[in-house]
C-alpha cells in the first residue's frame, strides 16, 4: 500500500490542502466559498457514515443542521447564552432528538426510511418558518458573532483556520471510526443484516449510534456555520438543503470519508461555476445527480480508486 | 356550524381526489418496478404547464389539454427509458437519487423552457359557485371529482377485466414469472410510467383553475400524492384513492380548525405516524423475509 | 445435563401455514446432528426459530438448560450460538478477511470512544482479530483468498467463508444451513471432512441438508420432519430403515 493510500497519507494532504489553499485565496468571497465548502464536508463526512458505512439513507438531515444553526441562534440573540454554551446545549439537543426518533425511524428501511427522514425534514424545517416569533419567520434571524471568552470570532480568515481545524478532525474521526470493530459492524449491517445479527452485533443498536453521531456533526457544523454568516433563514433546514448533502455524499463516493470531502467541494463549487448561466442551474444540478448514478454509482472516488487499482495490476 | 365543515370537506375531497391521482400514479409505477418515482409531482407541473402555454399559443383548451397530457405522456416514457431501465439492479438509494435528479431536471427545465411565474388556467364551465348544504363548491371541484372518479373506475375495469392490465399486475408480483409466461415486462414497465405520466398530467390540468400552476408546484403534490399512497398501503391501488382523499380531507380539517400554517405539516405527520404504527398502510400487504 | 439444546411444544404458524407443529427433541453436546426431510418440511424455520431470527407462535428452546425462547439473533449469539445461512448472507462490501473478522466481534473492544479516537487497544485488537481471522480462513481450507474481496470469490469458497465466519466467534453451538447446497462432490467431500474437524474441535454441529451421502457419513443422531412435524428421528442406521421415511421421501408403495 503506497503511503499516499495509507491512512495518515490521506489526512497529511488533506492538512496540506488546507493549510496551502489561502495562498490562492484572493479575496473574502473566494474564503466565503473555501469555508462553505469546509461546513458541507463536515456535515457530509458524518452523513457518509450513515448512508454509505451503515447503508441508511437520511432525506432530512439538514433538519439537525438547522437545528443546531438556530439552537445556537435562538439561545445567544434572544436568551442572551454565551456562544460556546449555546453551542453545547444545541448539539446536546440535537443528539437527544436524533436519539429519540432514531430507534423507530430506523426500522424501516428503503423507501419508506427515504419517507420517514423526508418527513421529519420537513416538518423540522416548517416549524422553523412559522414559529416566525423566535425564530423570525421565513425572513430569518439575525446571529451574534461567536465569542470565546471574550475574544471575538470575525473575520473571514479566522473562521477558515476554525472550519479547517473542525473538517480534518471530523475527517480523523470519521476514518478511526471505520477502521474498527464498531466500523466494520457498521458496514456488517449495510451488507447483510442478518448476518451481523447472528455474529452478536445489536444492528439497531449500531444504527442508532450512528445516526445520532451523523445528526451531532450536522448540529455542529449547523451550529458554527449560523454564527459565521452572522444570519440565518429557515432553508438552512430545508428539503433542497437535505438533498445537497445527499448529492454530495452520493457524487463524492459512499463509503468513501474523502469521497465525501471531494463531493462536497464538487457540488459546493458547481453555482460558482455556473453563474451567468443561472438559469440552467438547476438542470445541470439534475443531470449532473442522474448521471452519476447511472454511471458511476458507487461515486467518484471509489470509482476511480477501483480503475487505479485495476490499471496497477 | 355545519356549513363550514361542509365546506372544509369539499375543499378536501377535492384536493384529495388530486392526491388520489398522484398517489395511484406512484402505486402504478412501484408495482410495475418497485421504485418510488420522486418525480412524479412533475408530471402534474408539466400537465398544468404545458397547458397554460398553448393556451398562450393560441390552441383552444379541448385541444390544449389533450396535447399536454400526450407531451407529459412522451416525458415520462423518456424517464423510464433514460434513467430508471439503465439503472434497474441499482441500490435503493441509487434509485431514489435518480428519480430525485430527474425531478430537479425536470424543474429546471420547466423554468428554462417556460417560467418562474404562476399561472392560471381558465375554469373548464365558468367558476360561479354552487349552493350545497349552506356551503359552496367550484363547478371547477365537481370537473376534479366527476374526472377522478372515471379514471379509476377505467383504472379498475383495466386491471380486473383485461388481459394487459392483468399482465401488468403479474409483473408487479413476480417479474420472473410474468417473463416466462411471455409477458413482456420491459414494455410493462414502459407502459406503467407512460400511464402514471398520464395521470399526473390530467391531475395536474384539473386542478390547476382552482389552486394555479407554476414550475414549483410539482414538490408538495409528489410528496403529498406519495404520504397518500403510503397511507392507504403502497401498492394497493383502493389504498391509493382512500389514502388520498383521507388526506386531503385532513388537510383541509387541519387548515380550517387548527392551524393554516401548519396545515403543510400534517401530511408529514401523518406519514410518520403511519410508517411508525402501520407501516403497511391500511390497505396493504403484510410479509416476512426469507433468510 | 449434557443436552446443549432442547426444543419443547415448537410451534410457528405464517397465517394459514403451520411451518412448524409441536416439536420436541433434544442435542447432545459435542454430537453432529441432522436434520432431513423433504422440501418445505420446514428444516429452514425450525433454524430461523432456534436462532432468534423467527419469533415461535408457540412452545419453548433452552440452550444448556437456559431458556433462550423469542431472544433476538445477537443476544443469542452472545450465549454461544453461531449459524451459517442457506442463501448466504455474506457481506460483498467488505472484504473476505473482514467478513472473518466481524465474526468475531463479540470478543472484540467494542468501545464506540476508544473506536472514535483509535486507543491502542483497539488497535492492537484489530491487530490480533486478523491473524486469528486469516488463521480461520486456513483451517477453512480458504487461506488462497485471505487478501480477496468476498465478491470475487467462487460460491464453494463463500460457503466456507461463512463457515469460517460462524467460527471466528468460537461457538458452543454451530448451526450449518445446507453446507453442501450447490456444491459437486469433491466440494462436499471437503466440507465433510471440515465438519468433522470443527466437531472435533468441541463445537455441536447440526445441519440441515439434502445430501443424504453427507448426512448418513458425518451424523451421530438425525431428526427427520414432514410437514413441520417430527416424522422420526435415530442413528443413521436406523433411519435408513425407517419405513415412514422410506415413505416420506419416495412415496408409499
Amino acid at each position: 500500500m503506497t503511503w499516499l493510500q495509507s491512512r495518515w497519507g490521506g489526512l497529511v494532504l488533506l492538512a496540506a490542502s488546507i493549510a496551502v489553499l489561502p495562498l490562492f485565496l484572493a479575496n473574502n468571497y473566494h474564503y466565503d466559498v473555501a469555508i462553505q465548502i469546509a461546513i458541507n464536508a463536515t456535515v457530509v463526512v458524518g452523513l457518509n457514515l450513515l448512508i454509505g458505512y451503515a447503508g441508511q439513507i437520511s432525506l432530512g438531515h439538514a433538519g439537525f443542521f438547522g437545528l443546531g444553526a438556530y439552537g445556537s441562534a435562538i439561545l445567544t440573540a434572544v436568551y442572551g447564552w454565551p456562544p460556546l454554551l449555546a453551542l453545547l446545549a444545541g448539539v446536546l439537543a440535537v443528539a437527544a432528538l436524533a436519539f429519540l426518533i432514531a430507534r423507530p425511524i430506523l426500522r424501516l428501511k428503503g423507501h419508506y426510511l427515504a419517507m420517514a427522514t423526508l418527513g421529519f425534514g420537513i416538518i423540522i424545517s416548517i416549524v422553523i418558518t412559522n414559529e416566525a416569533e423566535l425564530t423570525g419567520g421565513p425572513d430569518g434571524m439575525v446571529v451574534p458573532p461567536f465569542t470565546l471568552l471574550g475574544w471575538s470570532v470575525t473575520g473571514a480568515q479566522t473562521w477558515y483556520w476554525l472550519f479547517g481545524i473542525l473538517l480534518l478532525l471530523a475527517v480523523w474521526l470519521s476514518l478511526n471510526l471505520i477502521d474498527s470493530p464498531v466500523g466494520r459492524a457498521l458496514r456488517a449491517v449495510h451488507g447483510s443484516e442478518v448476518a451481523a445479527q447472528v455474529a452478536g452485533i445489536d444492528t439497531t443498536g449500531y444504527k442508532v449510534l450512528i445516526f445520532v453521531v451523523s445528526a451531532v456533526f450536522a448540529a455542529l457544523a449547523g451550529s458554527l456555520a449560523a454564527h459565521y454568516t452572522e444570519y440565518l433563514t429557515p432553508d438552512k433546514a430545508g428539503f433542497f438543503h437535505s438533498i445537497e448533502f445527499v448529492v454530495m455524499v452520493v457524487v463524492g463516493g459512499m463509503a468513501s470519508t474523502y469521497g465525501a470531502v471531494i463531493g462536497a467541494v464538487i457540488i459546493t463549487l458547481l453555482p460558482q461555476l455556473l453563474t451567468g448561466f443561472d438559469e440552467w442551474e438547476m438542470v445541470v444540478f439534475g443531470a449532473i445527480l442522474m448521471g452519476t448514478m447511472i454511471f458511476l454509482p458507487r461515486g467518484l472516488v471509489p470509482t476511480l480508486q477501483g480503475l487505479l487499482r485495476r490499471g496497477t495490476r | 356550524m355545519f356549513a363550514e365543515f361542509l365546506q372544509f370537506l369539499f375543499s378536501g375531497i377535492t384536493i384529495g381526489a388530486t392526491y388520489a391521482l398522484v398517489a395511484l400514479g406512484f402505486t402504478l409505477i412501484y408495482n410495475a418496478s418497485h421504485v418510488i418515482n420522486f418525480a412524479q409531482g412533475e408530471f402534474i407541473m408539466i400537465g398544468g404547464m404545458s397547458t397554460v402555454f398553448l393556451l398562450k399559443a393560441g390552441l383552444p383548451l379541448p385541444v390544449a389539454i389533450p396535447l399536454a397530457v400526450a407531451g407529459t405522456v412522451l416525458v415520462g416514457l423518456a424517464l423510464e427509458k433514460f434513467a430508471v431501465e439503465p439503472a434497474r439492479n441499482a441500490q435503493v438509494v441509487t434509485i431514489i437519487i435518480i428519480t430525485i435528479g430527474a425531478s430537479i431536471l425536470l424543474r429546471g427545465l420547466a423554468q428554462v423552457i417556460w417560467d418562474k411565474q404562476i399561472h392560471a388556467l381558465p375554469p373548464f364551465s365558468g367558476d360561479s359557485p354552487i349552493a350545497v348544504g349552506g356551503a359552496t363548491i367550484l363547478p371547477q371541484s365537481l370537473w376534479v371529482l366527476g374526472v377522478s372518479g372515471l379514471i379509476v373506475a377505467a383504472l379498475a375495469w383495466f386491471f380486473n377485466r383485461t388481459l394487459l392490465g392483468k399482465a401488468i399486475l403479474a409483473t408487479a408480483y413476480n417479474p420472473g414469472a410474468a417473463q416466462l409466461v411471455g409477458v413482456n415486462t420491459r414494455f410493462v414497465l414502459l407502459l406503467s410510467f407512460g400511464l402514471s405520466a398520464g395521470l399526473g398530467a390530467i391531475a395536474g390540468i384539473l386542478i390547476a383553475p382552482i389552486t394555479t400552476t407554476n414550475y414549483e408546484i410539482g414538490i408538495m403534490l409528489g410528496l403529498k400524492g406519495f404520504v397518500a399512497a403510503v397511507l392507504g398501503g403502497l401498492g394497493s391501488g383502493v389504498g391509493a384513492v382512500v389514502g388520498g382523499l383521507l388526506l386531503g380531507v385532513a388537510e383541509a380539517m387541519t387548515a380550517g380548525y387548527l392551524s393554516s400554517e401548519y396545515k403543510d405539516a400534517m401530511p408529514f405527520v401523518l406519514i410518520l405516524l403511519v410508517l411508525f404504527f402501520l407501516p403497511n398502510g391500511l390497505f396493504g400487504a403484510r410479509g416476512t423475509e426469507r433468510v | 445435563m449434557s443436552d446443549i439444546l432442547r426444543v419443547e411444544h415448537l410451534s410457528k404458524s405464517f397465517g394459514g401455514v403451520h411451518a412448524v407443529q409441536d416439536l420436541n427433541f433434544r442435542i447432545k453436546k459435542g454430537s453432529i446432528h441432522s436434520v432431513i426431510g423433504p422440501n418445505g418440511a420446514g428444516k429452514t424455520t425450525l433454524f430461523n426459530l432456534i436462532t432468534g431470527v423467527y419469533t415461535p407462535t408457540s412452545g419453548a428452546i433452552y440452550l444448556d438448560g437456559e431458556d433462550i425462547t423469542g431472544q433476538p439473533p445477537y443476544r443469542l449469539a452472545r450465549k454461544g450460538m453461531s449459524r451459517t445461512f442457506q442463501n448466504l448472507q455474506i457481506c460483498m462490501n467488505m472484504t473476505a478477511l473482514e467478513n472473518v473478522m466481524v465474526g468475531r466481534h463479540l470478543h472484540l473492544e467494542r468501545s464506540f470512544l476508544k473506536a472514535l479516537l483509535r486507543w491502542p487497544s483497539i488497535t492492537r485488537g484489530d491487530r490480533k482479530c486478523r491473524e486469528q481471522a486469516a488463521q480461520l480462513m486456513e483451517f477453512a481450507g480458504i487461506g488462497r483468498y485471505i487478501d480477496a474481496d468476498a465478491s470475487s470469490m467462487p460460491y464453494g469458497a463463500l460457503k466456507r467463508l461463512e463457515i469460517a465466519r460462524a467460527l471466528a466467534a468460537e461457538p458452543r453451538l454451530l448451526l450449518l444451513d445446507e453446507p453442501a447446497a450447490g456444491l459437486n462432490p469433491k466440494e462436499t467431500a471437503e466440507i465433510d471432512e471440515l465438519i468433522q474437524k470443527v466437531a472435533e474441535s468441541g463445537v455441536t454441529v447440526v445441519l440441515v441438508e439434502h445430501d443424504m451421502k453427507l448426512v448418513m457419513h458425518i451424523s451421530s443422531h438425525i431428526l427427520v420432519l414432514d410437514y413441520g412435524k417430527k416424522l422420526a428421528e435415530g442413528t443413521p442406521a436406523e433411519i435408513r430403515a425407517n419405513p415412514d421415511v422410506i415413505a416420506a421421501y419416495l412415496g408409499a408403495a
